[in-house]
Formats: structure tokens, C-alpha cells, sequence
């Protein structure tokens, strides 16, 4: 399997478009006959991360670098940033609007979400100034 | 379960053109949150949902289900059905409420698969 770069730009007006990135990957990927448990990981993971970018950070950057083992993926935003991020990272803590809810999102699952699906989830964010979320999914 | 007997089962009318309803699918999840159907969902092929906005085709896709009903009479428009057809996803509207339309499914033996949240 070739080493990949890809590089994707989310949106941040259009929620109905969050998505096509993972989409986009997931497809990629399993042309490449990357093992299907490992594409979902990736694929599930990016998905909550573009919602995220879409909801909350008025769009962001992604960039993924896809190796014969394993699949990186870095999303940077120039958002608002996150003040608590252990409260953040918790199951069910949401700081999502309503509308947002009434589309299906914003249960406060989306970062516990990439965390469990990734094999390494890193976070780091600055009120402000933006975040920066880093994610390796391993092809075993 | 084939997607031809849960047409039976419901009454349901299907959106997507070309759609190979002999495909099996062994276990179902109904939810109007798709953060919780990226969260808990395994392996099961079929997502019962009121909402019709186009991350639920999407939610469907990265969880590699094959097919989506709409219930209560509710229809996507043409961009979420053509996303659909994109994806190789089977859609399905039915009249019945979300309650009874996994009701319905569940005494056919369309269960929900092992999908606890731990």
C-alpha cells in the first residue's frame, strides 16, 4: 500500500456537507484494501470530528497521512477553542445548540466517540485561538 | 432477515431506485440520535430513524448499514436519496410509528445484535 497525504477543508456554514471528507477517505481506503474493521475506525472517527469542525469551530482543516500500518489524522480549526477539556472529553457533556440536536447531534458523544475509535487520540485547544485534534487509527 | 421481507412486514414503499431487495441483514438499531448509532452500533444493517436530514445517510454509510427506514411517513428529499443510491444504501419509508416499526421487526426475528454500550 502506498503512503498517502490527504488534505480536506470542512466547511463551516453548511452542516449537510460535514462529512464528505470521511466519506471521501472511506472510500479511498477501501480501494485499497485496507482491512475493513480498520476503514470504519477511520472512517467513524474523521465523521465526528468533521461534525464537530461543522458545529462548533466554523469549519476547519484536516490533514491525513495514510501509511501501510496505520492512518493519521490531524484537524485543526481556528474556532473558539475549548476552556475544560476533561469536561469536554466526558460522555454526554454537550455544548451543542438545539438545532444541532434536532439533526441528530450533539448528544456529547462526538469527542468520546474519536477517542474510542482511535488507537491514539491526542487534544489540544486554546480559548481564542483555535483547536488541534490528532488521531492514529493502526491497520492490523 | 431479507430487505424484501421487511417491505412485507412494514407495507413500506421503497425511494431508491435500483435496489437489489434480496440482501440479508441480520440485525437492526432504531434511533432519532446519531451520535448514540456511531457510538453503539456493531453490526447491524439497518437504521430505523424519523430523522431525514442527510447525516443520517451519512451516519449509515461510515457504519456500513445497507439500509435505512423512514418512519411515520416521513420522506428525505432527492439530494438525501440520491446520497443514498451514492452509498449503495436501500431506502424505505413505512407509515408506522418508530415503537411499533421495530416492534414489527423484532417478532419477524430481525433483533438488535449485541450492541450493549460497554
Amino acid at each position: 500500500m502506498p503512503n498517502i497525504h490527504m488534505h480536506y477543508v470542512v466547511p463551516g456554514d453548511d452542516f449537510t456537507r460535514a462529512g464528505e471528507a470521511s466519506a471521501d477517505l472511506k472510500a479511498r481506503l477501501k480501494k485499497l484494501g485496507m482491512p475493513s474493521d480498520a476503514v470504519r475506525k477511520v472512517a467513524i472517527a474523521l465523521y465526528e470530528g468533521e461534525i464537530n469542525l461543522a458545529i462548533h469551530a466554523g469549519g476547519g482543516e484536516i490533514e491525513v497521512q495514510v501509511f501501510p500500518d496505520k492512518v493519521e489524522m490531524t484537524l485543526t480549526d481556528t474556532g473558539p477553542g475549548i476552556p475544560d477539556i476533561d469536561l469536554a472529553m466526558r460522555a454526554g457533556w454537550s455544548t451543542a445548540p438545539d438545532e444541532v440536536r434536532s439533526l441528530g447531534f450533539g448528544a456529547g458523544m462526538g469527542l468520546p466517540n474519536m477517542k474510542n475509535y482511535a488507537d491514539d487520540f491526542e487534544i489540544e485547544s486554546e480559548v481564542g485561538v483555535g483547536t488541534r485534534v490528532f488521531m492514529r487509527v493502526n491497520v492490523a | 432477515m431479507r430487505i424484501s421481507e421487511i417491505i412485507t412486514t412494514l407495507g413500506a414503499e421503497v425511494l431508491t431506485e435500483g435496489a437489489d431487495t434480496s440482501r440479508e441483514v441480520h440485525a437492526a438499531c432504531g434511533s432519532d440520535m446519531m451520535s448514540d448509532v456511531l457510538a453503539y452500533v456493531k453490526d447491524q444493517g439497518v437504521l430505523i430513524t424519523g430523522l431525514t436530514n442527510p447525516q443520517v445517510v451519512r451516519t449509515a454509510s461510515m457504519m456500513d448499514m445497507v439500509c435505512i427506514v423512514f418512519v411515520r411517513g416521513k420522506r428525505p428529499d432527492n439530494t438525501v436519496l440520491q446520497l443514498a443510491e451514492e452509498f449503495g444504501i436501500i431506502v424505505l419509508a413505512t407509515q408506522h410509528t418508530m415503537y411499533n416499526t421495530c416492534g414489527m421487526l423484532y417478532e419477524k426475528g430481525l433483533h438488535g445484535g449485541n450492541n450493549t454500550a460497554q
